[in-house]
């Protein structure tokens, strides 16, 4: 069925993204790769991958952007971009078959590879790129917020979250329920003032951004010292003559 | 958009198709086409062939084919299911048509009601499949308004064309008279909105990689790595540009193909009627090839946001 959930739960799981702690190092995308490539929507195809050409399945694709103000100020914005499970999914109503779902009980994006006819229309629909096609099977593959991962009971409790926020060497992935307003996730978006990404497209995305922290302007307390200028307060026990010639070069 | 030549061929094709049968019900209705076996062997023959081929063209490119039937089911939400499904409806009253005009011999009483329905769900399947497209606000270029009056006017317009020609062929001159008229009419009113089309689209987009991306804030924003250095399905199936960079010259193509030069046909057919075989088949190619570059820009000149992303 893609209309979409006429009773949603109210459960939005999804994910939070810090621009400002975010490195860019990709391993959030080869750690999906690896999970999912053997999870619900496996395998994540690659074509000819040792060739001149590869291509392949990805669930998550991280960019690198500079922004440069009109002062020349710039700064790097490494910017991973996966599926936001949007509460408007146009992916899920312009589907012709009810491949393409959305889950009432949390709001996950599914699509069913089953039933899927390979028209390649969601990907159209989608603003944000998050539809990837897979040539080799002939259906469209999407990130399932490793639903095969979050509910497994076979896992302990700490690992029950996607695989990109599980690898995430720095923290910038943080991953809960954003349709309560008292969860960590919420406060997160709240206290940092996290936006969903082209709000103007009306799909109104689960997954928020944090901005990047505006740049520290001068030396502040937090900041490492300039030189190691307390180094040369003490004598450090040197002879008599060093002190004496310390002390009167020191005036 | 990579302009895939299946989703070419079915617009292009079904849009003649269903524009010829919107014709041909009228003309009978008028009464100035009877129902005569060869004509209507021939003008539904080519009706249905440019219908149905461009239907089964359209699963072509579907990574499933044998599954195409499942998409009949969605028609609550999607507007490509809704398409599916009203092609496979208007087969009822257009084809109970045909068959009574070619094998009854008889179009009148019911049966022209029949085929007026016909004519009625004919433009409302060319108006699904332009929602198809005009639904996507992901790109902007179909969603702001004139690709549905495109696609019907369009529809009419190559339909009149084929309709005009065949009436010329098959000697109803009375027919090919009356005709004439709205298939100038809708050559002129096709250009009209096409032009308009395409002074619309080459505005700036509202939408830029500082409002894709949110870090409008800190500047101006540029990709400096890209996620990959080899083209993903994104790039090949959104990202085509070498449409943007001819299309001065394809534009200019199908303006003269697809509207001046039909137009200057029909107004020569009409002025010398001996000659107007000769010059509507002319007409009804030039139309089509005119159409098919049209519909390629279609394609390939809208801009998918996702390309926001990649710096494009």
């Amino acid at each position: 069925m893609t209309s979409l959930p006429k009773n949603p739960s109210g459960k939005k799981l999804g994910l939070v993204i810090d621009l400002d702690i975010c490195v860019g190092c990709h391993a959030c995308a080869v750690n999906c790769k690896e999970w999912n490539t053997s999870g619900k929507m496996a395998p994540l195809t690659d074509l000819e991958p040792y060739g001149a050409k590869p291509d392949g399945v990805w669930f998550n694709r991280i960019h690198t952007f500079e922004a440069i103000s009109d002062a020349g100020i710039s700064r790097t914005v490494h910017f991973p971009k996966s599926c936001l499970h949007c509460d408007d999914a146009p992916c899920v109503t312009v589907c012709p078959t009810g491949a393409s779902y959305k889950r009432e009980e949390d709001g996950i994006v599914l699509v069913n590879t089953d039933i899927c006819i390979g028209c390649k229309l969601c990907s159209w629909a989608c603003p944000y790129g998050a539809r990837e096609y897979d040539e080799d099977e002939g259906v469209m593959k999407k990130c399932t917020l490793c639903v095969d991962k979050i509910y497994n009971e076979n896992l302990p409790e700490e690992s029950r979250v996607p695989a990109c926020v599980s690898t995430c060497p720095t923290g910038a992935r943080s991953f809960g329920d954003l349709g309560d307003p008292n969860s960590e996730v919420s406060k997160l978006v709240a206290a940092r003032e996290g936006y969903a990404l082209m709000p103007e497209q009306g799909t109104r995305p689960v997954n928020r951004y944090l901005p990047p922290r505006p740049k520290q302007v001068g030396g502040g307390e937090a900041s490492a010292p300039r030189m190691l200028a307390h180094q040369d307060d003490s004598d450090d026990g040197a002879g008599l003559l060093a002190s004496w010639v310390d002390k009167v070069l020191s005036r | 958009m990579h302009p895939a030549k299946s989703v070419i061929f079915f617009t292009t094709t079904t849009g003649a198709g269903y524009g010829l049968l919107f014709w041909l019900a009228v003309l009978s209705y008028r009464g100035l086409v009877g129902p005569d076996f060869m004509f209507g062997l021939i003008a539904f023959g080519i009706a249905f062939t440019l219908v149905v081929a461009g239907l089964l063209s359209s699963t072509l490119h579907l990574g499933h084919p044998e599954r195409a039937w499942r998409a009949l089911s969605q028609w609550r939400s999607s507007w490509l299911s809704r398409e599916g499904l009203l092609a496979v409806l208007t087969f009822i009253p257009t084809g109970l048509f045909a068959l009574a005009w070619i094998f009854l011999g008889s179009v009148s009483g019911p049966i022209i009601w029949l085929g007026l329905l016909g004519a009625v769900m004919s433009l409302a399947t060319v108006y699904t499949t332009s929602m198809i497209y005009g639904s996507l606000k992901a790109i902007p270029a179909w969603s702001i308004g004139w690709t549905s009056p495109g696609y019907l006017v369009l529809s009419l317009m190559s339909g009149a064309v084929l309709a005009c020609g065949l009436v010329v062929l098959g000697g109803y001159w009375q027919a090919a008279d009356w005709l004439m008229l709205p298939t100038l009419f809708f050559l002129a009113f096709g250009l009209v909105i096409k032009l308009s089309y395409w002074s619309n689209i080459d505005r700036p987009l509202a939408n830029t990689a500082e409002t894709a991306t949110g870090l409008g804030e800190f500047g101006k924003v540029r990709m400096i790595e890209s996620p990959h250095d080899q083209p993903n399905y994104l790039l090949k199936e959104m990202g085509y540009s070498i449409a943007r960079k001819h299309s001065k010259k394809l534009r200019r193509i199908a303006v003269i193909c697809a509207f001046i030069l039909p137009f200057a046909l029909v107004v020569g057919g009409w002025l010398v009627p001996e000659m107007a075989q000769y010059f509507l088949s002319v007409a009804t190619l030039l139309c089509g090839l005119g159409l098919v570059v049209e519909r390629w820009l279609f394609f390939a000149e809208a801009k998918h946001v996702v390309t926001l992303y990649y710096d494009q």
